[in-house]
């Protein structure tokens, strides 16, 4: 296997650029379109263990139903659940095209054998899952093995078929810099990621627009060598419509318009939703709208 | 890298809508007199210029001509204020009037940096968040020197050098300002300071901000006018010390000129700044230095980057990696806090920039041009 050489990056320069892409100044009817954007862009996510198959059929509910009384609203991209409710949510969303992404391989750790990482993968994809979200091997990663990080996420795509894409999720806040971060998203782009996504959400920090900038850098580079697009999912810790429009402005001008749609750029959150409907309330209406009128959670 | 390889696009989707800073804010007068011994004085010319907006090439206001008769007033009554006050003062209370300037240009912040980007044409990004902070901080950071030079020269005994004569260029009008007048200040010495005739309005709106601050009279003069007035101050003979940024070749005339002399001078002017790009350097970085370095401030910029080296072997892909970076620019209207580009600062200053760009192709050079609306 071929050694993996990533190029460095430069800390110092990427939050110089993350600072200036953060002064865009979104107003007006590009305010609107960014929000609305953003919004069909959400993978509405719980990964509880308090998780019950109400909590999940709710969301699924709220994921077609974002908010009755405003026509004209898109819908989110997903919902993503464990792979033992992949089943239910299939079945709950299955007149509407919002897709069903799974996390899977001993999420969130990943501390497992590959045997059961693929039956884990494999359960999810039986059950109907779109898309799986999985983790890398971040022990190995500090280890030195980046072979057996590679060989892992070959062995998970090939599990996914052809019809499933697969998000591999690099926990970023665990991958300790950004080198780390770039060496760590070429191995899972080599690998055959259809999307790299930062984090579970279950560890601080989560999704960074410096984390994320370098993730896109290294999906641009991609792109340059061998015209394939590859998705990007920054996940956890984005909760206000405001910094979501920010992640768009960097996708913008990063890879381009062409990835400014949920085919290709997703958010992991929970509340982000909601934040982002009340803001879409207001930009249309002039008034913010209590949040006794938007759904609990 | 493949160059088959579909290019990126980076418009014709979620194009922002214009975000203009407002103007009602800012309070600019029909005419503006020369400042000399603390107040604002007509000129003995009795001639006047008009300062535009080179953005749209509206007027914005009336600017004085100082000729002779009024650079002699303006060093008399800054060699009086050497002998007088400053001079004199104690190193703590000299500071204590840079502090208040510097404290005056942070509450006046928005209004310096609206009208820097009307009379200059730099983007409202770079005017509200580079220049008119940079020019506070530089009153505040000299200010905290004023009764520490016997510390930091020991034994030397530090003597201020006397009158100052100044002379300073258009692409960072307000700066600049700051950058001459506080360092002479907190060392004790007066000023006579003249800013570029394209962009004289915030070193005129500096002379009302030191008005508020009280500084005793004729310490800080500020005289306006073209390249005349320069020369009248460069060859004046109560001056002690020259000290200019602009151009290599004014910087040789005044060198020339006041050679002989016993006058002082510090001279920053203009160079061919290099980038250098090796295949290991982490490449989206480099190319976002060479595109600050040369974009900033539409590159009028002592030091821009305007010449690239790159190695051989990553030289396709940082090409590239530039050309893309070039297209998410945004060009227009310098109040609009999206703009990257705004206005060249006069039109005067395009000419010579179509001038080179001519004699570039003419030379062999191939030209890429961002494909976007100019407005």
């Amino acid at each position: 296997m071929e050694a993996f050489i990533s190029p460095k990056v430069d800390k110092v320069g990427i939050e110089d650029r993350v600072n200036r892409i953060t002064k865009r100044s979104i107003k007006k009817e590009a305010k609107l379109e960014g929000l609305k954007m953003a919004l069909n862009m959400v993978d509405l996510t719980t990964l509880e263990g308090m998780d019950t198959v109400n909590k999940v059929t709710q969301m699924c509910y709220k994921a077609q139903h974002l908010h009755d009384e405003f026509p004209g609203l898109p819908t989110v991209a997903a919902v993503c659940v464990y792979p033992n409710f992949v089943k239910i949510a299939v079945n709950s969303l299955k007149d509407s095209p919002i897709k069903v992404a799974s996390v899977a391989t001993a999420f969130p750790s990943g501390h497992s054998s590959l045997d059961v990482k693929i039956a884990d993968t494999k359960m999810a994809v039986d059950a109907g899952a779109h898309e799986v979200d999985m983790v890398i091997s971040r022990g190995k990663f500090h280890m030195g093995d980046f072979g057996f990080v590679y060989d892992e996420i070959a062995a998970i795509k090939q599990a996914c078929g052809t019809s499933v894409r697969l998000k591999v999720i690099l926990e970023t806040g665990e991958l300790g810099n950004l080198d780390n971060v770039r060496l760590a998203s070429d191995i899972a782009i080599a690998a055959g990621a259809d999307f790299i996504k930062t984090s579970t959400g279950k560890i601080k920090p989560a999704a960074t627009l410096p984390v994320t900038l370098v993730m896109l850098e290294a999906i641009k580079d991609h792109y340059y060598k061998t015209g394939i697009m590859v998705g990007m999912k920054p996940a956890g810790g984005i909760s206000n419509s405001k910094l979501a429009l920010q992640y768009l402005v960097m996708v913008k001008e990063t890879l381009g318009v062409k990835w400014l749609d949920n085919h290709w750029f997703r958010f992991g959150a929970s509340s982000l939703a909601n934040a982002l409907l009340m803001q879409i309330l207001k930009q249309s209406t002039g008034a913010y709208q209590s949040a006794n009128y938007f759904s609990k959670d | 890298m493949n160059k088959e390889i579909k290019p990126l696009k980076f418009s014709g989707k979620w194009d922002f809508d214009p975000a203009p800073e407002s103007v009602d804010h800012i309070s600019l007068k029909d005419q503006y007199g020369l400042f000399i011994n603390g107040k604002f004085e007509n000129p003995q010319t009795s001639n006047y210029f008009s300062s535009i907006n080179p953005a749209n090439e509206e007027h914005l206001s009336m600017i004085a001509e100082a000729g002779e008769k009024d650079i002699n007033a303006a060093v008399s009554a800054a060699r009086k204020a050497f002998d007088g006050p400053w001079s004199k003062m104690s190193a703590k209370e000299r500071g204590k009037y840079i502090f208040r300037i510097a404290r005056l240009i942070q509450e006046k912040s928005r209004e310096l940096a609206v009208i820097e980007t009307l009379d200059g044409g730099k983007p409202i990004r770079e005017s509200r968040d580079v220049d008119v902070p940079i020019a506070a901080a530089h009153f505040f950071y000299y200010a905290g020197w004023t009764d520490k030079l016997n510390y930091a020269f020991p034994n030397r005994d530090p003597k201020p050098v006397g009158v100052a004569g100044q002379v300073i260029p258009w692409n960072f009008p307000l700066m600049m300002a700051a950058w001459k007048i506080a360092p002479a200040l907190a060392t004790g010495n007066t000023v006579v300071l003249k800013p570029a005739e394209t962009t004289s309005l915030t070193a005129l709106k500096l002379a009302e901000i030191i008005q508020e601050a009280d500084l005793p009279k004729g310490v800080v003069n500020i005289i306006t006018g073209a390249g005349a007035t320069g020369a009248g101050i460069v060859n004046h003979q109560d001056i002690d010390k020259i000290a200019f940024t602009g151009s290599t070749g004014v910087g040789k005339i005044i060198m020339k000129a006041i050679a002989g002399s016993n006058k002082k001078s510090t001279m920053e002017l203009g160079g061919k700044a290099a980038n250098i790009i090796f295949e290991d350097a982490p490449l989206d970085q480099a190319v976002e230095g060479v595109i600050n370095g040369i974009y900033f401030n539409q590159g009028h910029v002592c030091c821009a980057g305007s010449r690239l080296f790159v190695q051989e072997s990553v030289y396709d892909v940082v090409l590239r990696k530039l050309k893309d970076r070039i297209l998410s620019l945004i060009l227009g209207n310098p109040l609009d806090k999206n703009t990257d580009i705004g206005a060249i600062n006069s039109k005067e200053q395009l000419g010579t920039i179509n001038k080179y760009l001519k004699i570039g192709q003419q030379e062999g050079a191939d030209m890429f041009q961002l494909e976007c609306p100019i407005p």
